[in-house]
């Protein structure tokens, strides 16, 4: 790694923290925003030449803290800038200003600086690309390439979501406890919808891929902070296991390769690892919640060696445990499968049925209904169903799949036939 | 002499590598640990989990506080370990400066003498 490339990566570590702090000391976003970026051009300027500092946040933190400072006084009057020297060479002594500006206050700037992103009023969507343009510092242009819309479309996007923001006012007050929950609970939602947005991309070379890796960024740096949150433990412990398939998810033909048929040897044993650490943490503090059951689930997928060792009969216990935690068609829906798994096609299919009409515009719910009617070998149905499918397909290769087991049925008709 | 080596470095900046930067960076670090390994001076070396994963147990008056993160909340992290076997802290120190020269940033290694309390039987 070159300086120039390691500078990078630690002003974009930093940013999250750094960009807080500012907004806390200016109250105001584009402010804020500046001072940061007029720290990181000092960093690039000074960095190289005199080493990195040992505390780069405390370091962006008090450079930009001055340059805000100066730009709101060059409104006013002329003034000589500060020499950033004084800060860079004082060594450690940053590091302990910043201590006693900030201490405790750095966990609530960044659930603050997270937390304004997901605004109630802002659709998913936009929380999603402000909370990539603010709290992880990606280019609008990465955003909009991204999203495939063009640059200034999603430069409106985002300036009309920083307004809104704006207009709805920022708490600075130091939060209580029942307010800090429903910030954590609030941020927690908008990190596991970045993470969807990267991790549901059909086409592993969409860029919008990144943003799944960026959320485990987030889960983890929102964890550091908040270290005995389960529920956090949980969403982290969640999104590292289903990334861990990523390698597998798709054949070279980019088509979709289902949990059953996937080559366990190429999901990533390291994510997989660190996610039942989290886990048996999680588990510890007694406080089940709708993260660490689903990441329960997904665990049991992973202990699973081969398909057919998966325990589905716990699955489907968890699965009614997140029937009562979070109540949701959906869910039953992924309880089906586990029944199915467990008990055989009639039973689920009973369960499926009753969710027709909560789940009647849901690809997955006439998916599986397929697929449950051809294991029963009503195959017309079964055709319909798959029909019914195709329709509501959101990719190129969820219809793909689909139209593999209407081969299947075609084939079978043939044969039968013959 | 033997010798822990604890690698401390700034974990939200190693976390953020890309997988690209990760691999170049390991692979300097075996081309440094090479020798030492021939050598068979070279014990387990470790890489530590992110410290989220981390638990803490300290003596309560009582009994002991199960905690979750790590021991001391640090501007640099420990993020792994060497054990190695050394003529001297001056070969150690070289080692040491050979993998902070491949390492990009920010990074400091503490070096510890230690003796073998036991030697276990893991097998790794």
């Amino acid at each position: 790694m070159t300086d120039l490339a390691w500078i990078d990566t630690t002003l974009a570590a930093a940013r999250p923290r750094a960009l807080g702090a500012l907004l806390r000391y200016f109250r105001d976003l584009d402010t804020a925003e500046e001072a940061f970026q007029e720290a990181c051009l000092r960093a690039l300027r000074s960095w190289p030449d005199k080493g990195p500092p040992r505390d780069p946040v405390a370091w962006l933190i008090l450079v930009g803290r001055n340059s805000g400072i100066d730009a709101v006084r060059r409104g006013a009057r002329l003034e000589a800038l500060p020499d950033e020297d004084l800060i860079s060479d004082t060594g450690d002594a940053e590091s302990d200003m910043a201590d006693r500006l900030d201490g405790s206050h750095y966990r609530d700037d960044i659930l603050r600086l997270m937390f304004i992103c997901c605004h109630p009023d802002l659709p998913a969507t936009q929380q999603i690309a402000l909370a990539l343009r603010i709290v992880s510092g990606l280019s609008v242009q990465q955003i909009a390439r991204a999203f495939l819309v063009g640059d200034s479309a999603m430069e409106q996007r985002i300036t009309r979501a920083k307004a809104r923001v704006a207009r709805a006012g920022v708490a600075f007050q130091t939060p209580g406890a029942a307010e800090r929950a429903e910030r954590l609970s609030r941020v927690t939602t908008m990190i596991y919808l970045v993470f969807n947005e990267g991790y549901s991309q059909s086409d592993p070379k969409r860029d919008a891929c990144a943003f799944a890796d960026e959320a485990i960024r987030l889960a983890r740096l929102l964890l550091g902070i908040f270290p005995s949150e389960p529920e956090i433990m949980g969403l982290l412990a969640l999104m590292l296991l289903q990334l861990s398939r990523r390698a597998a998810r798709f054949d070279a033909e980019g088509q979709i390769v289902l949990l059953e048929d996937q080559d366990r040897s190429r999901w990533n044993r390291e994510a997989i690892n660190e996610a039942l650490a989290l886990i048996e943490k999680a588990i510890r503090h007694r406080q089940p919640g709708p993260y660490q059951i689903q990441a329960a689930i997904a665990a049991l997928h992973a202990r699973a060696i081969r398909a057919e060792d998966t325990d589905w009969t716990q699955i489907e216990l968890l699965y009614r445990t997140l029937e009562h935690v979070q109540p949701s068609p959906v869910v039953t829906l992924n309880r089906a499968v586990a029944v199915a798994k467990r008990s055989g096609p009639v039973e689920a299919l009973d369960m499926v049925e009753q969710l027709a009409g909560a789940l009647d515009g849901y690809f997955y719910f006439h998916g599986l209904r397929g697929n449950l009617l051809m294991q029963l070998g009503r195959n017309h149905e079964a055709r319909t169903a798959f029909d019914r499918a195709i329709a509501l397909a959101r990719s190129p290769a969820e219809a793909a799949h689909i139209r593999l087991q209407l081969d299947r049925l075609k084939a079978d008709a043939e044969t039968s036939l013959g | 002499m033997l010798y822990a080596i604890l690698c401390y470095a700034n974990e939200e900046t190693v976390f953020a590598w890309s997988k690209d930067e990760e691999e170049a960076v390991m692979s300097k670090l075996i081309t440094v640990q090479e020798p030492y390994a021939r050598a068979g001076k070279l014990g387990p070396v470790g890489r530590l989990m992110p410290t989220t994963t981390a638990t803490t147990v300290r003596k309560g008056k009582d009994e002991a506080l199960v905690i979750d993160g790590p021991f001391a909340e640090t501007k640099e992290a420990l993020l792994g370990f060497y054990t190695i076997d050394c003529d001297n802290l001056e070969e150690a120190v070289a080692f040491c400066k050979q993998l902070s020269a491949v390492n990009p940033g920010s990074s400091s290694y503490e070096i510890r003498p230690f003796y073998v309390f036991r030697p276990g039987d893991l097998a790794t």
